[in-house]
């Protein structure tokens, strides 16, 4: 396969093939669509590889489209009948059921508000119908899912952000672990919820992150250095 | 000034300037610079749209143009059009059915080439605002003084004295024309010639839209 990694693609280019084999299968990440026996690029951004066949576009995106499996935090909007009306950033509410939650049954409903935080994951998320949450994985375990938020911050960031803060082992986390304990909880629809021991500790820190995503790594590291001095 | 000359056209241009997400609150944004004439856009979306406004299968385009004094007149509501023709053309609408994506220009400064100065920020905004598509556009004016003489991206000076102004929007991947909006008398052969200019003259500004992505992106890098 003949593509330029870690360039900048702008749109409307197509992903030539040189004579490569014809049985090799390659994967299309976001940012790359299928147009008959081409790959075109249909976003702006640096287009990166992943051994052995996966090509996907990394763009600077602010807006979240719901895409099934991933883990959000929505705010709940209503309660109509069976079922909890939650904004999740999208185009559209998303809908979660009373019965999505763990231990939950026709009887024994969940304590849940309108204004309430949840951490949810996508049960059906695609163009053509309303997206989907439940709060227990596939065994029914909450497994980390629920409802959330009491005495902490809710901010948003850019997409990237949060990708970057979710990859293992990422600069960022470490720099903040060594700063304050504080409990994080990072939806892929570009929210961030963030609670330390002191409001200010819980402001400082919500700070920190947002502005980590525009400097650079050695900027980041000095004006982590310069709260732990107690300096700002 | 840029000056590029071949087959015996002289395309000249003013000078470029773009910048992009540069508001904080919409979901793409960016200014572009055509010499003095000078646009911002803002992009949303994909939002909620009303149940009035919805389609089936594809996202509801709005585009908003608000000059620099005064409120909207035909005109705005004509260059509207102009702008959201293109824009459909080349927006992958259909992977957001349901939704609505809003495009809003504000009129920083006007001298001459006003219509292309949009078509070049909105198209600068969606790729900003990470929308899909499935080429780039920009716009190219030409204005055909009364020699006959063809003068691209005119000042408003300039299109005040000329006898006939073209604006066309092309696209990125085949120089097509996706759309046309003329004022005044030109023969066949001059709109001919006029087309053949913009499409060269599109070519240095897609170049321009690649150099600015690169700068954007070589942060990230």
């Amino acid at each position: 396969m003949c593509l330029r990694v870690s360039e900048e693609e702008v749109l409307g280019i197509v992903l030539e093939e040189t004579n490569g084999s014809v049985d090799e299968k390659i994967i299309c990440g976001p940012g790359l669509r299928r147009n008959g026996d081409d790959v075109v690029v249909c976003k702006s951004g640096v287009l990166r590889h992943k051994n052995p066949n996966l090509y996907w576009v990394d763009s600077q995106q602010r807006r979240y489209v719901p895409v099934k499996g991933e883990s959000v935090i929505g705010i709940v909007t209503t309660k109509s009948g069976d079922v909890f009306k939650v904004d999740v950033g999208g185009s559209e509410q998303a809908s979660l059921s009373y019965l999505a939650f763990e231990g939950a049954t026709k009887r024994n409903r969940p304590n849940v508000q309108v204004g309430d935080l949840v951490y949810a994951q996508f049960l059906i998320a695609n163009k053509d119908m309303e997206p989907e949450l439940v709060c227990i994985d596939s065994s029914g375990r909450a497994n980390g899912l629920g409802v959330f938020g009491a005495g902490g911050l809710l901010f948003k960031g850019s997409l990237g952000l949060v990708r970057r803060l979710l990859t293992p082992q990422n600069e960022i986390l470490k720099d903040l672990e060594k700063l304050y304990p504080c409990e994080l909880v990072l939806g892929m629809n570009g929210r961030l919820w963030v609670r330390a021991a002191t409001v200010q500790k819980t402001l400082i820190v919500a700070n920190l992150l947002e502005s980590s995503e525009n400097m650079s790594a050695q900027q980041r590291r000095t004006l982590f250095k310069r709260v732990a001095d107690g300096n700002l | 000034m840029e000056v590029c000359s071949s087959d015996g056209f002289n395309v000249t241009l003013r000078e470029f300037g773009c910048e992009q997400c540069l508001l904080s609150r919409p979901d793409g944004s960016s200014s572009f610079i055509q010499g003095d004439t000078s646009v911002l856009a803002a992009v949303y979306g994909p939002a909620e749209v009303k149940v009035s406004k919805e389609i089936y299968d594809r996202a509801t385009l709005e585009v908003v143009i608000q000059t620099k004094v005064g409120l909207p007149s035909v005109k705005e509501r004509s260059q509207e059009q102009c702008v959201r023709e293109t824009c459909e053309a080349s927006l992958l609408s259909s992977l957001h059915p349901r939704s609505s994506l809003t495009l809003i220009l504000q009129v920083l400064h006007n001298d001459g080439s006003l219509l292309s100065c949009f078509l070049n920020a909105a198209c600068m905004a969606f790729m900003d605002a990470g929308l899909p598509m499935s080429c780039l556009f920009c716009g190219v004016t030409c204005a055909i003084a009364s020699d006959g003489q063809v003068i691209t991206d005119p000042t408003a000076t300039q299109e005040k004295e000329s006898r006939a102004l073209l604006t066309f929007a092309i696209d990125s991947t085949e120089q097509k024309v996706l759309m046309s909006s003329t004022k005044g008398s030109f023969s066949v052969h001059e709109l001919q010639e006029c087309i053949a200019i913009s499409q060269m003259a599109s070519e240095k500004i897609f170049q321009f839209y690649r150099e600015s992505v690169q700068r954007r992106y070589s942060k990230t890098l």
